[in-house]
């Protein structure tokens, strides 16, 4: 028998029973498609192509179509990668972390979130192969049998790390959600007739219910809560070490990891808020996805975006701290270089703007949630970018200091990975349960708002 | 055995052994089993032959759509005896063109010349090449050239070429027309002898030579002064004191391959050798010499006349009266020249002005320096220097008035590379023969109605005395690719003389050899009696009021308003391999600026009038005017100009026409001689911009240890000052990078450990080591944008850097202006009139290498030799190798540079069929998407380990060496075997100089392969 406390606000509002539960979340799936959303699959689709063509582009005349150069050998291929797997982590954040430590509030939230955390590592591959020169052979970086003679891989390569990190990363958080989905389409299975009641069964796996069967579900979803937490500090971690194992100044840097870390879930949360804000009121949630859930989320942004501020100004002290001239200079470059803008934006959007939290009213506030959250994920695009092009543009010898200005190709190829983003999010959310109603019934009785 | 005689029937059937069964019994499947039937009578596919034909199919299918790699390999029907496939020959030769020489080794592979060596049995270029020697192999396939000769512009045969041009020339001698063949200075005492024959055959011929860059003013100086005509032979390696007034005698000026290894060697420091010469310049552009000299002084063109009066008037007791010059750089000069004197040492003063008057007095403050005999000679001169102007004008006024019946022109394009060019062009229409042995149909020949193509010099016999007793010979390395033919065949055939010109050539080799074996001078390329050595002159003649009067009206006082310059590019030169791709894309060693001449002004100029690089302005004089973007030059004269000539080509092939802009015009006729500067233009601005595509955008060192330098007097004192020794922080103590290690023990290289030492004394910047890597290891050219993108693929690439106002005065100081934060932008601002330096950078083959551990695939690897390998079909092109390398040097393939005409076609060595035939074949093409970088020339190193492994012997040092090591003249880059202590590597970093050896970046800890040797000036200190 659980206990309802009389301080915490309800975290599920208008006295939802479970059959309303069922039924609110049902709706989505069952229904035909809103204009509202054939609007939106329809520009998902003209983006996917659009980009499409610039990706095929790409690949068919070479890394040349992007703006790279003899100095900058990654720009916005890599701060893309980054970008999306930081974001990624957010939907593991909820729904690993949280579960392990009871917190009931992450219910509404984790599939959604966890969706996100799929198609984003899916973006973020995008790049992985599209930054290749031949992505053609690009499944040399796995240890598979070969004839290749003694050529192995290098596991010194931090770029070997990454493959495991990410490989790994994107399989247990699949099979994560997944599970999790399983009882949630077994519900859509029992309420569907027809070839739509084959398929939610097929994807169901013949789910019955049954006591055993939820109590495996339970211990399913613990091991797997368990395996996916560390891969939320390792998975940025050694993405960080890309940059930190290197020697370029400004890369070669020891607080990468938890930096990394903090900024992955700082982006992640941001752009779970940006998505969840759209989907409660196109699809009515706004019962299962109150102010409380954004305001507990808005916390953890105003925390990491501290923990990423901190992080900035330590590596400018450890920079003057070391007294490495290459490294002071890197970073007084950063600041006050030709990319001076691109490191203005970085401390507005990551720094600044999120300390706006601290206000009750602002991150309880939708509309300033909104906004905030994609210029939170504007800021960690361009934290990579400052990181990634401004170490590099002027590192060690100066005669080889260069530019970097991106073509239509590079945002091409960017807007590639919003186009499958976006549609694969919205193929998600009409045909997938937006809101795990198992675990939502689990905290109505305690958690429920009585009418 | 009894018991085993045991009979095993298949079925009943065998027990019953029916004819039925018997017939079937050799089938495979019986027609007891439950198949269909397969009996032969039967004609339809059964299922063995359906999977059979199913097999064959689906593996015709497959193998069909492989691409076959191997387009055309065409066995040798009778092999030659001396080409053996996959072993490269060499043959001797010698590079001609005009004035220009250079005894080479020819290496060819199956018959094709793919590299041109220095030949080190010569007396003058000493094994030394330019980058124009370097990429000459390109220009021989040349897909520009044409394939025949041309009458009237359209293809024609050989045998109707000569009837007609036959005919004509008898009509003209009928009627005793005038006859000219124009040519610029020729070398070949040969081809002087035919020319000599036509005249005697066509008595109205006369041989006008012109320079397109003349040196007319010496020549006649030295009429007037000694009686003789010629330039003299310099020798820079004896002269402890130089002088330059505007002679870049390091890039263009008269023999620059062999001044260069001469003042070398006088700038070459060691252990037992710690004097340099001292190098005072006074010049108006900055140039090759100029960046290289210790002190030097940006001058006005019109100031150049009074700045040698000057020193005249200094050296030697009797005045001229000109206007005073009053210049801390003159004092600095007069005082060590005669210093220098009183110490009974030899020096030099050179000025590259065409104004007679200015020679004259170049040759008394010689003269009075005692230097004639030791750094000059006119005892051996130099015939590299011929033209004469007057002929050259008396030609085009006797054209334009219709005096003339019939021209030649041969190795010649005055229409382009002549100041009155036009003019000509419009009289050439009223002559009624005129013919052109040009390889294609130039600016000239285009207008000409018959064109006889030369060979290319690889194609030719040839032969050159570029200085008295100094002969070459040239042997054709393959036979002529098109149906040219000699000019000199085609001149002696015309009159009348039907021999070939081998022949003609080794007949007339007969006298000049003397008796020894032509076999020998064709083997070594150079025959060098030097018997031919007459008088050193002792006095002069001198006649100062003349002088006097030439000087007063030529360089007027106080001069204002803008003047222009004309100066040669070390790539482009004078522009007649304007459609080579490799010398377009080869950075000027001073701007970096590829694809294209532009106007070099001074920052402060660009200043005053509101200017910014990329500008694009209209450069007016009187007579003629162009419109060229503005490129701020740091080291340029205040109120001058600068532009290129040898650009602006429009009849040279896709990769030179309409590059840059024709400025020959610019120069003009004074006094008998062709000066190249103009006063009084006007620069107005367009209002456009343009895009220069430099390789450096960044010319300053930013205070750092990258280029470590000192002072003479400091070296002497401590030769290892300069030096900049880091030190790492460990808990005990601070300890040299080197011992901070976490792979102890990793590395081996117990056989070989291939190093190279580089001395940033004798690295003067010419760059010919960048054309010698690209013909060598089949580096692609990018063409103008890629380079605009930063995406140039040169393996060496040459560091310039300036000097900033910013830097410390001490030397021996870096990382200063760390404290003030933001004042790193001063560090970024060129002096006005910077010190400069050269630092060649490829890869530093580390022994801790960045790049290796990044890899994911372990595409690129650590040899058991010390090379960083970089293994092309392992590779995946994620390019973190490129990222985490900190001299910057790896090349990516960004593109598909090979077969993508359509994107590359100035790539011309792999896009097209004949440009192909330069690509060395021991080194890969790299595919898209794959890194590339220097490989220590590894497969020369393996050549070299082969063979004597096969003579059962170690490597000797100097038998490998990397292209870049061999291209060099000054013998700045050497190469070789640290293992091997007698070496010429190990000697230099361990033994001569093991104080001013350093590696770059040393405090990363990479351990390079390659080593610095600090850059050391003749300076007086403040």
């Amino acid at each position: 028998m659980q206990v309802t406390s009389s301080v915490r606000p309800p975290l599920v509002t208008n006295g939802k029973s479970k059959h309303d539960v069922t039924n609110d979340i049902c709706k989505q799936v069952e229904g035909a498609p809103s204009t509202a959303w054939k609007i939106s699959f329809a520009m998902a689709l003209i983006t996917l192509f659009y980009g499409g063509y610039c990706l095929w582009t790409t690949w068919y005349e070479g890394i040349g179509m992007w703006g790279l150069n003899k100095t900058i050998g990654w720009s916005w291929d890599i701060t893309n990668f980054v970008w999306w797997v930081g974001i990624g982590h957010a939907g593991t954040l909820i729904s690993a972390v949280l579960l392990l430590f009871r917190q009931k509030w992450r219910t509404s939230i984790n599939r959604a979130a966890e969706a996100m955390t799929i198609f984003a590592v899916i973006c973020a591959a995008t790049f992985i192969i599209a930054h290749m020169g031949r992505p053609w052979v690009g499944h040399w970086v796995l240890p598979f049998p070969n004839n290749n003679g003694s050529l192995w891989q290098n596991f010194n390569s931090a770029l070997m790390w990454d493959v495991f990190a990410i490989s790994t990363y994107f399989t247990v958080s699949l099979v994560f959600w997944y599970v999790g989905l399983i009882p949630d389409f077994a519900t859509i299975r029992e309420r569907a007739t027809g070839v739509r009641r084959k398929i939610y069964g097929a994807l169901s796996m013949n789910w019955d219910g049954s006591a055993k069967t939820w109590s495996r579900y339970e211990a399913v979803s613990l091991v797997l809560a368990g395996v996916s937490t560390p891969l939320v500090l390792s998975v940025h971690t050694i993405v960080s070490m890309d940059f930190a194992t290197s020697l370029i100044p400004g890369w070669h840097t020891t607080i990468f990891p938890p930096y990394f870390v903090a900024g992955a879930i700082f982006s992640g949360f941001a752009m779970v808020l940006t998505l969840m804000l759209v989907i409660r009121v196109v699809f009515g949630l706004e019962d299962y996805i109150t102010i409380n859930h954004i305001e507990s989320m808005n916390k953890i942004i105003v925390l990491t975006g501290s923990v990423v501020g901190i992080a900035y100004i330590t590596e400018f002290f450890i920079a003057w701290y070391s007294g490495v001239p290459y490294e002071k200079y890197a970073f007084i470059n950063r600041a006050f270089g030709p990319y001076w803008w691109a490191y203005a934006s970085m401390m507005t959007c990551n720094v600044i703007s999120p300390q706006m939290f601290w206000f009750k009213k602002v991150r309880t506030s939708i509309a300033w949630t909104f906004g905030l959250s994609i210029i939170v994920n504007i800021g960690m695009w361009f934290e990579r970018f400052v990181i990634i092009c401004t170490s590099l543009h002027r590192d060690y010898i100066p005669s080889s200091w260069a530019m970097f200005s991106p073509t239509l190709y590079d945002v091409g190829d960017y807007l590639f990975t919003f186009g499958l983003f976006f549609t694969c999010f919205l193929l998600f959310a009409k045909y997938f349960p937006v809101v795990n109603m198992a675990e939502v019934k689990t905290i109505i009785d305690s958690s429920s708002e009585k009418k | 055995m009894k018991d085993n005689n045991k009979v095993f029937w298949k079925g009943v059937e065998e027990l019953g052994n029916s004819p039925e069964f018997l017939k079937n019994a050799q089938n495979e499947f019986p027609e007891f089993l439950p198949l269909k039937n397969s009996s032969e009578e039967s004609n339809g596919t059964d299922r063995r032959d359906f999977l059979k034909l199913l097999g064959f199919s689906v593996a015709a299918v497959s193998l069909a759509a492989c691409e076959a790699p191997v387009k055309k390999a065409i066995p040798y029907l009778n092999k030659p005896e001396e080409i053996e496939p996959g072993i490269a020959n060499y043959y001797a030769s010698t590079f001609v063109d005009g004035g220009e020489y250079c005894s080479v080794l020819v290496k060819t592979r199956e018959g094709r010349p793919i590299k041109i060596d220095g030949n080190k049995l010569s007396g003058v270029t000493k094994g030394g090449t330019n980058a124009r020697v370097q990429a000459s192999v390109l220009s021989l396939y040349d897909e520009a050239r044409i394939q025949g000769p041309l009458v009237k512009g359209k293809p024609a045969t050989w045998a109707q070429l000569d009837k007609e041009v036959g005919a004509k020339l008898s009509s003209v001698a009928a009627s005793g027309g005038n006859i000219r063949i124009v040519s610029p200075t020729v070398l070949s005492p040969t081809t002087k002898k035919a020319i000599a024959e036509f005249k005697a055959k066509y008595p109205t011929t006369e041989h006008v030579q012109y320079d397109a860059n003349s040196s007319y003013g010496i020549l006649k100086a030295n009429q007037t002064s000694f009686g003789q005509a010629v330039i003299p032979s310099y020798d820079f390696s004896k002269a402890d004191v130089i002088v330059g007034f505007g002679a870049d005698f390091l890039g263009t000026w008269i023999s620059p391959i062999e001044f260069f290894s001469q003042y070398a060697d006088t700038r070459r420091l060691s252990k037992t050798k710690k004097t340099m010469s001292q190098h005072f310049q006074f010049e108006t552009a900055l140039s090759l010499t100029g960046s290289n000299a210790d002190y030097r002084q940006p001058i006005k063109p019109s100031q150049e006349g009074l700045f040698v009066a000057e020193l005249y008037n200094r050296i030697v007791a009797a005045k001229v009266a000109t206007t005073p010059i009053k210049n801390d750089t003159l004092d600095r000069a007069t005082k060590a020249l005669l210093e220098n004197k009183d110490k009974g040492l030899k020096s030099l003063v050179v000025s590259g002005s065409n104004d007679v008057n200015v020679q004259i007095l170049v040759n008394e403050i010689n003269l009075a320096l005692g230097n004639y005999g030791t750094t000059i000679s006119l005892a051996t001169p130099s015939y590299q220097k011929q033209g004469n102007d007057e002929a050259m004008n008396t030609f085009i006024d006797d054209a334009a008035a219709g005096k003339i019946s019939a021209v030649f022109f041969y190795g010649s394009n005055p229409v382009f590379d002549h100041a009155r060019g036009a003019e000509l062009a419009k009289a050439l229409k009223a002559i009624s023969l005129t013919v052109s042995f040009a390889d294609r149909a130039d600016e000239t020949a285009s207008l000409l109605e018959f064109v006889a193509p030369d060979h290319h010099y690889l194609e030719a016999w040839s032969d050159a005395e570029p200085k008295a007793g100094f002969y070459s010979l040239g042997q054709p390395s393959i036979s002529p690719i098109f149906k040219t033919r000699a000019a000199q065949e085609s001149l002696l055939s015309w009159s009348g003389n039907s021999v070939d010109y081998y022949t003609y050539l080794k007949s007339n080799w007969s006298s000049i050899l003397g008796g020894a074996s032509w076999d020998q001078a064709l083997q070594d390329g150079v025959f060098e009696p030097k018997n031919k050595s007459g008088v050193e002159v002792t006095t002069s003649t001198f006649d100062r009021s003349s002088v006097e009067a030439g000087i007063v009206k030529n360089y007027p006082a106080n001069t204002s308003g803008i003047e222009l310059k004309l100066y040669e590019k070390i790539g482009l030169g004078t522009g007649s391999q304007a459609n080579n791709p490799w010398l377009q894309e080869l950075p000027d060693p001073i701007s970096k600026a590829t694809w294209d001449n532009y106007v070099a002004v001074s920052a402060g100029y660009a200043k005053t009038n509101s200017l910014e690089q990329g500008d694009l302005v209209t450069v007016k004089a009187a007579n003629y005017s162009v419109v060229l973007p503005i490129l701020i030059q740091p080291g340029q004269a205040a109120n001058t100009a600068s532009i290129a000539i040898g650009y602006g080509r429009t009849n040279v092939g896709k990769c030179g026409n309409d590059i840059g802009k024709n400025v020959y015009p610019f120069a003009r006729f004074v006094d008998g001689t062709v000066l190249d500067f103009v006063t009084g233009i006007s620069i107005t601005p367009v209002g456009e911009k343009y895009k220069l595509a430099q390789t450096q955008t960044q010319h300053t060192l930013m205070a750092r240890p990258i280029i470590q330098d000192a002072l003479l007097s400091e070296y002497i004192n401590d030769p290892s000052a300069g030096r900049f020794i880091p030190k790492i922080s460990t808990p005990d103590g601070k300890v040299a990078p080197a011992l901070v290690d976490i792979w102890k023990d990793q590395h081996h290289q117990p056989n070989h450990l291939w190093s190279m030492s580089i001395d940033l004394n004798t690295c003067l910047g010419c760059g010919a080591c960048v054309i010698a890597c690209q013909a060598e290891n089949n580096v692609a050219v990018v063409g103008k944008q890629e380079v605009l993108n930063a995406r140039e693929m040169h393996w060496i690439r040459i560091d310039r850097y300036y000097s900033s106002d910013a830097e410390p005065k001490e030397t021996g100081k870096y990382f200063t202006n760390d404290a003030e934060g933001i004042g790193y932008g001063t560090l970024e601002i060129a002096s006005e009139n910077p010190q400069v330096t050269f630092q060649p950078m490829m890869c530093q083959h580390c022994n801790h290498a960045p790049c290796e551990t990044v890899c994911p695939v372990a595409a690129t690897t650590h040899s058991s030799e010390g090379l960083n390998q970089m293994t092309y079909n392992r590779c995946i092109g994620t390019r973190y190798c490129a990222n985490n390398c900190p001299y910057k040097v790896r090349r990516f393939n960004w593109f598909k540079y090979f077969d993508n005409e359509e994107k590359f076609d100035k790539n011309v060595s792999m896009n097209t069929s004949l440009g192909r035939m330069v690509l060395n074949p021991d080194v890969t093409v790299r595919s898209r998407g794959v890194m590339e970088k220097c490989s220590f020339c590894v497969q020369k190193i393996q050549e070299g380990k082969l063979k004597a492994k096969k003579e059962k012997r170690h490597i000797v040092d100097g038998e490998v060496t990397t292209a870049c090591a061999a291209a060099c003249a000054s013998g700045a880059i050497l190469f070789g075997d640290l293992r091997d202590t007698e070496g010429k590597v190990y000697q230099e970093r361990n033994v001569n100089n093991i104080e001013r050896t350093y590696t770059v970046l040393e405090e990363l800890n990479v351990q390079p392969n390659v080593t610095y040797l600090t850059k050391i000036r003749n300076i007086s200190k403040a």
